[in-house]
């Protein structure tokens, strides 16, 4: 059977998103829950340092959005990405990979509306719904007076 | 072996959420901007409910590592600066929790972005 690349799309683009899963949601179990016990080590590393648990959480995010800065920046983030999946996307580190990458990416449209400005491409979004629901709940602590 | 547990917690959470992240890719049509608003909104809920806090006291870093981690801070900051200041707590207490973490990858990012360039996409 001859099959023309665009054929062949079609039939990868079919076949694709059950064939695959699979292989995705353990390889996203498994890199995502690696850079979750990173980020326990760190946290009881620095536990063990005397901090207070939010404190040594808070640090926890501080290190792992750096070391994301940094892996992103080397492009080595993104290959991890390419078969982690959800397993990048949703730590902490996913988030600092969706304000990193971008800023790299439009650098070169200007450090203000290039750099400055698509940062937040992602994170934009995310800060943006996830205070209003901060915010509504907050509402309604105040209002049924639950604090 | 008791040492081990705590990691192994965390890996076993926080495994389990990004294999549901993984989910929401595969079989729906949620991107990955769409589905990371979701998580810290799902966060925010799950952290006003009070249930997610027993899922950080089991987990640790298995829950404060994805990011309904990060949306429950967010509730977690909301209540405390409402319980201390009242109307001006429900605005400024997400940001306040939060700002660390923002504010880090707002920095590290500049600075990335500064020191790299964009490679192509091979």
């Amino acid at each position: 059977m001859a099959l023309t690349p665009k054929d062949y799309d079609q039939m990868t683009k079919k076949a694709s998103p059950n064939t695959k899963s699979w292989r995705n949601i353990p390889l996203a179990f498994l890199i995502g829950g690696l850079i979750c016990t990173l980020g326990q080590g760190m946290m009881e590393f620095l536990a063990a340092q005397g901090l207070q648990k939010d404190e040594a959480a808070a640090w926890t995010s501080v290190a792992l959005v750096f070391l994301s800065a940094l892996l992103t920046g080397l492009k080595v983030y993104d290959n991890i990405a390419k078969f982690g999946g959800a397993g990048t996307l949703v730590p902490i580190t996913g988030f600092a990979n969706a304000v990193v990458s971008p800023a790299i990416e439009f650098k070169s449209e200007g450090l203000v509306l290039g750099l400055g400005a698509k940062m937040f491409i992602i994170a934009g979004p995310v800060i943006v719904y996830g205070v209003t629901a901060a915010i509504i709940y907050g509402l309604i602590l105040f209002l049924t007076g639950a604090h | 072996m008791e040492m081990l547990l705590p990691y192994l917690k965390a890996f076993a959470v926080g495994g389990a959420f990004c294999a549901l992240g993984q989910v929401f890719i595969d079989y729906t049509k949620l991107t990955p901007a769409r589905i990371l608003v979701a998580y810290v909104v799902a966060g925010v809920v799950l952290g006003g409910l009070g249930v997610y806090q027993p899922v950080i006291d089991f987990a640790g870093a298995g829950a404060t590592v994805p990011l309904t981690g990060f949306g429950a801070l967010l509730a977690k900051g909301t209540r405390e600066a409402v319980l201390e200041k009242g109307l001006l707590g429900v605005l400024s207490g997400g940001f306040t929790a939060s700002a660390a973490g923002i504010a880090a990858a707002v920095f590290f990012g500049l600075i990335a972005a500064l020191l790299f360039r964009s490679g192509d996409k091979s």
